[in-house]
């Protein structure tokens, strides 16, 4: 039985660049740039905001890779917990303020 | 371009990559005098535990002090275990090298303070008092400023017996600036990941256990855990084995080839046997000469061991990995 989302699969990520290496090539050095170095962010602050944005995308390659990634930079559970926690109130609160958009119609359509 | 690397295979990665290392000195013995603890941690290479009970003999001990006195270049004796306190013989051994003017490292897991032996039920709360007395530099692991990971690797309670045995090590000046008495923490992954840099760790450390606890220490030596015995028997039935090697041998790095600790340690047995390193000798791989002949305490000469070429395998890709890995923490920056 096939599956979705095989953990083998994240090995894999660099055959991006099967059919369109040039691409893949600038994709992987622009990603080693952002993420892997200390900016004006540290790798470990990198690391938590890419965590969160995993959850938000719900990528569990990436969940697994930052989970990892955070620890190697020193990050504790909870700075982990907590960027979860921000990712969540993002999603909540992007949802909730388009209920503006929801009241500005409803206002519109009432007579 | 590198050439392609068998699986795993340390001695051909060094070749390829054209890299030698033979020993530089002998500065340090390192002993192990026992494998006997009173914990049983998940990750321990040497699958120490209350059960174990391999002792060195005193004959073994008064070797050991043989060739540090015999052989100035040895200036430093690092006492290692299972918990070394438990040995009947480890206070005099201490003693001894002290007497010698030798540099004496103790391993001290901070909860054999206040544990009863396992095997006599004494008491082993004297020991700070003990290691001041004597000078001996404390080399104390605590793989966690935080109870959760530390109690998931070294057991339950194992955290918060440690924050009391440090503050007994706090009051008698160990690792307070000025104090003349080294406190130095040890750092393992709770996981098959690499440690986070030395410096960012040591200064997280510092700054937690400081506004938590009141507590000082002088300096943080990461330490990757290494595929071997205990911790390989939880990566291979969690099915991470492989992950795990291939990223030690994706994180190679040629300068921490260069700072591996085998190039300037020798590590004894209970047994008085020799190895090029404390996981050589878990997996039993003697250190031996340059004819083939192994080593021995009991007939231990400076220059044969000094000319003797290091044994490898899959496991020292441990020690390469990122910043590297030794008992003395990063090897390279």
């Amino acid at each position: 039985m096939s599956n979705y989302y095989e953990s083998a699969d994240l090995k894999k990520f660099g055959d991006i660049g099967k059919h369109a290496k040039k691409l893949a090539d600038e994709f992987f050095k622009y990603y080693g740039d952002v993420t892997g170095t200390d900016g004006a962010l540290t790798k470990r602050e990198k690391a938590l905001i890419a965590l969160a944005v995993s959850h938000a995308q719900k990528c569990p390659y990436c969940i697994d890779a930052y989970t990892t990634q955070c620890l190697e930079t020193g990050a504790n559970p909870e700075q982990m917990m907590e960027a979860v926690h921000v990712a969540a109130v993002m999603l909540a609160g992007i949802t909730l303020v388009h209920s503006v958009q929801m009241q500005n119609h409803l206002d519109k359509l009432v007579l | 371009m590198n050439a392609p690397v068998p699986l795993y295979d340390f001695e051909a990665l060094l070749r390829a990559r054209r890299i030698e290392l033979p020993p530089l000195a002998i500065d340090t013995l390192q002993v192990n005098i026992t494998r006997l603890c009173n914990q049983t941690c998940r990750h321990c290479h040497v699958d120490a535990s209350p059960a174990r009970r391999e002792m060195m003999s005193p004959e073994g001990l008064a070797k050991c002090l043989e060739i540090l006195e015999r052989n100035a270049p040895i200036g430093k004796l690092d006492i290692t275990g299972g918990a070394p306190e438990l040995h009947p013989g480890f206070d005099a051994f201490v003693e001894k090298a002290v007497a010698l003017g030798k540099h004496v490292m103790v391993r001290h897991n901070l909860t054999v303070q206040l544990d009863p032996h396992p095997l006599t039920g004494e008491s082993k709360e004297y020991l700070p008092q003990f290691f001041a007395r004597n000078g001996v530099e404390v080399i104390s692991s605590l793989p966690y400023y935080q109870e959760f990971f530390t109690d998931a690797q070294r057991g339950k309670g194992v955290f918060g017996k440690s924050i009391e045995a440090m503050k007994r090590l706090n009051a008698l000046g160990y690792g307070v600036e000025g104090s003349g008495l080294v406190l130095n923490l040890v750092y393992n992954p709770v996981g098959p990941y690499l440690p986070a840099p030395q410096a960012a760790l040591e200064a997280d450390y510092k700054r937690e256990l400081k506004s938590k606890f009141g507590l000082v220490f002088n300096g943080l030596y990461t330490i990757t855990n290494m595929p071997i015995n205990r911790f390989r028997l939880h990566l291979e039935k969690s099915g991470q084995y492989e992950a795990y090697m291939e990223k030690l041998l994706a994180a190679f790095n040629p300068q921490a080839a260069q700072g591996v600790m085998c190039r300037s340690l020798l590590s004894v047995g209970y047994d008085g046997r020799i190895y090029d390193c404390d996981f050589n000798q878990m997996l039993e791989m003697d250190a031996v000469d340059s004819g083939g002949k192994r080593l021995s305490i009991f007939d231990f000469d400076f220059a044969r061991a000094l000319a003797r070429p290091i044994r490898f395998d899959s496991h020292c890709l441990g020690c390469t990995a990122g910043a590297g890995s030794s008992c003395g923490g990063a090897t390279a920056s």
